[in-house]
């Protein structure tokens, strides 16, 4: 607080200067802080998936036929197509930021679509996943912590691609997002980064330890 | 320094600003105006408070004997269930929300939150999730406790524990987009002139507060998502006889209540930091060390968690971190504590409503305090693990901390908030009756569980009787304490003395605008000269009479000296005499007659002249404010 530092002077002297420099910010719009907003949203939201995952881990470690539970096997192949389809989207949607940045809505619209393609790949082969597991969601303890992160992450993949046909429906209208304003172009990339990033942790967590 | 000198007057604070009062049916919209959801927050979580209140009172009606007669057990167990649930999760989290949405913009000089949608939308997702829980009472009500600890909550009440958990997950949601507000909102737009440590106590509070519900709130989300899917899929992540495994929900469930008792306390700190120096006319003891010891506390409380489960099978090494984890809270709490009373000691302190229970919350919160850390103390804990010990110090730290702090609040911000002041009369008689009620109610449990009570019984051994009854006595007390509040509260609205902008003749910048503050707070963005808490500093008032620690700051009627949306239009309009006006700051305490303001030059040639050069050299930007901290 440097109370003692505090004096007339100086105080006086402190008034002026901040003076001059914010007559100037007087009835202004304060910046756009919408996506730092959405980024602090995000680390809650992988807080969820934290903690769940601690939970996931924590019943590995406590139970005793954790291992040795035969029904509950997993395939590799399917799953790896499908996350090698999910990480490259990740790279895909960049495109669509890189191309906003140069103005390019046509561009954008390209990238979006991809995305949400490849998107809709994924859901589409987890639902085939599901379909053809031999365990349900009671078997035992595995089979539901599987389902339930499994499908609380596909939740989240369903909302991404929501958001991304939010922006692609948008966009139809040629200046909604320029180079300048394109909010909604990054808020939906950085869900679909987080996405991503949840699913690799998922992927190794459940079907390669 | 003599009067010779002095003609400069004192700047009107709020020129062209005029008390805004909104229409009562704004109160009832999505507002994005951060005041009126902060009136929409205090005033709901209040309606939960009577609700919570009622189910204490009948509790303790039916504990006045030790056997059932009031209520069945069944039903009193769903009392205590919806009086915890409710009394945390929608009186004292949403009160604390609810005081910083109304602060935080007035304090750090913002026209709104950061997200004024987005705080709408968080609040009104409080009173369907609230309506639901009181409804839940009507069909098959929760019976397993605020805690819902599986097994039990899966097999009693299972409507009630489903509509429990969908609630508290709106509740969560809520409480999630509000710290998001409020972290951004106290980062980026603070006044251009305000470094984070010249921001008022209570905003460092919020922050700490912002960061533990953050990082909490969701992980006790993905509990009561398994434990939905458990109570409502047949899935058994919780339930032992499906192979799961009930303490990893207690991990998970203290991983965020715990941090949760921070989340109810640290904005009461916050605010008994920015009441005290203002009744007391002295500056806040220790700034840093508070403000620091807000965001220690808030880091520990993430630590600490597995002291609810010292008898849960704890490993006895991990029983011993936490332990130690928990003792060590003790110490920035004790800075904060210690920070307090070195800020009233020797002050000129003002006995009002608001004082009172500001200092009433410092001694009961040192007491629950107490008992918390004889609690923290494995081999202690596992003799009053579960009893009314436990009941005794979580009352102290709720009802004597957060409630005490709440009411110390209202008291001293309800002028700005209505325009009006409250009345001192009824006041003291409110604190002291809630100050006598709570300790009869409460001191008794101490030793109520030291003897071995049982807590969340309706039945009870005969020999506990008459501690009880006096227990149930407090308890009525404390319930007939809130209705000379209620009726102050509500008649001071309409009939109350007029406040003014200052009535306390503050320092914080909310209040630095009108009472009720307008639509966008401040017309002109106002620029910081001191910090926060400087009450009797030799900087304001060394000349005149000479003293120099007066703990009366320079203050006009209604407006601060120091504190200025605009600069004065004398100094503004003259810059040759800069160096030299600058003397006359301090004298402006003896006169500050308006129709001086006009006299030129404002001050006298009685300055030396030889004074100007070194003056110069004094002000290089390493002065009053850091505007390095941002």
């Amino acid at each position: 607080m440097q109370i003692s530092t505090t004096d007339p002077v100086k105080t006086l002297v402190e008034h002026h200067s901040a003076v001059e420099t914010t007559a100037s910010a007087h009835d202004m719009e304060h910046p756009d802080y919408r996506l730092l907003g959405i980024m602090v949203f995000l680390f809650a939201e992988g807080m969820i998936f934290l903690g769940l995952f601690a939970a996931y881990l924590t019943f590995r470690a406590v139970t005793p036929d954790w291992f040795s539970d035969e029904s509950t096997k997993l395939e590799l192949l399917l799953p790896g197509i499908n996350t090698t389809i999910l990480v490259a989207s990740s790279f895909v949607i960049h495109q669509a930021d890189i191309a906003i940045k140069k103005n390019d809505v046509a561009g954008l619209r390209t990238w979006f679509l991809a995305t949400a393609l490849m998107g809709l790949t994924f859901l589409a082969g987890q639902l085939y996943e599901y379909s053809h597991l031999e365990f349900g969601l009671t078997t035992n303890l595995f089979a539901s912590t599987f389902y339930v992160l499994t499908g609380f992450h596909g939740l989240h993949v369903t909302f991404g691609l929501i958001l991304i046909a939010a922006v692609w429906w948008r966009s139809r209208k040629p200046n909604h997002y320029s180079s300048e304003h394109h909010f909604g172009v990054e808020a939906a990339e950085l869900y679909w980064h987080f996405v991503d990033v949840v699913w690799i942790i998922l992927f190794v967590l459940l079907y390669i330890l | 320094m003599t009067s010779a000198h002095v003609h400069a007057t004192v700047p009107a604070t709020t020129p062209n600003q005029v008390p805004v009062y909104r229409k009562w049916l704004d109160y009832f919209t999505f507002n994005p105006d951060h005041k009126v959801i902060g009136i929409q927050y205090l005033v709901t979580s209040f309606i939960f408070y009577f609700m919570g209140g009622t189910m204490a009172t009948a509790m303790r009606t039916e504990l006045a004997t030790p056997s059932p007669d009031f209520v069945t057990p069944e039903v009193y167990n769903s009392l205590l269930t919806l009086h915890g649930t409710v009394m945390i999760f929608l009186w004292i989290i949403p009160a604390g929300a609810g005081l910083a949405n109304y602060l935080i913009p007035l304090m750090i000089g913002a026209q709104d939150m950061a997200f004024p949608k987005l705080n709408a939308l968080a609040f009104w997702m409080i009173p369907p999730a609230g309506l639901m829980l009181i409804a839940s009472f009507f069909l098959e009500a929760p019976q397993a406790g605020w805690t819902s600890y599986p097994p039990l909550s899966l097999v009693t009440g299972k409507v009630g524990e489903g509509i429990w958990i969908m609630s508290l997950l709106i509740l969560g949601t809520s409480s999630i987009l509000g710290a998001i507000n409020f972290l951004i909102t106290i980062l980026k737009m603070r006044v251009p002139s305000m470094g984070l440590h010249d921001m008022p106590l209570f905003c460092w509070a919020m922050l700490a507060v912002a960061a533990l519900v953050l990082i909490g709130t969701p992980v006790l989300a993905g509990a009561l998502i398994l434990l939905a899917f458990d109570l409502l899929a047949g899935t058994a992540f919780f339930n032992p006889t499906g192979g799961g495994n009930p303490i990893v929900y207690q991990h998970m469930f203290w991983f965020y209540s715990h941090p949760a008792v921070y989340i109810m306390i640290l904005p009461l700190f916050g605010a008994i930091s920015d009441i005290l120096p203002v009744h007391a006319r002295k500056p806040i003891f220790g700034y840093r060390a508070i403000a620091y010891s807000s965001l220690a506390i808030s880091f520990l409380g993430l630590i600490v968690w597995a002291h609810h489960m010292f008898t849960s099978g704890t490993p006895a090494w991990l029983r011993m971190f936490f332990m130690i984890a928990t003792m060590v809270i003790a110490v920035p709490t004790g800075i904060k504590i210690f920070g307090w009373i070195a800020t009233i000691w020797g002050g000129k302190i003002q006995l009002n409503s608001a004082m009172l229970f500001a200092i009433g919350f410092i001694s009961m919160f040192v007491i629950g305090g107490i008992s918390g850390v004889m609690v923290a103390s494995v081999p202690f804990d596992l003799h009053v693990h579960d009893t009314y010990f436990i009941v005794a110090h979580l009352h102290y730290v709720l009802f004597g901390g957060s409630v005490f702090g709440l009411y110390a609040a209202i008291y001293h911000w309800y002028p700005k908030i209505t325009g009006r002041m409250l009345n001192e009369t009824v006041g003291i008689f409110h604190f002291i009756l809630t100050f006598i009620g709570m300790n009869l109610t409460f001191m008794p449990m101490h030793e109520l569980g030291l003897l071995g009570m049982n807590r969340r019984i309706a039945l009870y051994d005969p020999r506990f009787t008459d501690l009880n009854l006096v227990c149930t006595v407090g308890s009525y007390i404390l319930a007939f304490s809130t209705l000379p509040f209620l009726l102050n509260a509500v008649a001071s609205w309409f009939l109350g003395t007029p406040a003014g902008d200052n009535p306390w003749r503050a320092l914080t910048l909310e209040w630095m605008t009108t009472s009720p503050p307008p639509i966008e707070n401040f017309e002109i963005i106002p620029v910081l000269t001191t910090s926060p808490y400087d009450y009797g500093v030799s900087t304001h008032n060394s000349a005149g009479d000479g003293s120099v620690f007066s703990p009366e700051p320079v203050l006009s009627d209604d407006s601060s000296v120091t504190l200025q949306p605009e600069p004065d239009s004398v100094v503004a309009d003259n810059t040759t005499d800069r160096q030299v006006e600058s003397y006359a700051v301090a004298s402006l305490i003896v006169d500050r007659q308006p129709e001086n303001r006009a006299d030129e030059p404002a001050v006298e040639s009685s300055v030396p002249n030889g004074s100007s050069s070194s003056l110069q050299v004094e002000s290089e930007p390493a002065g009053a404010i850091n505007f390095d901290d941002r």
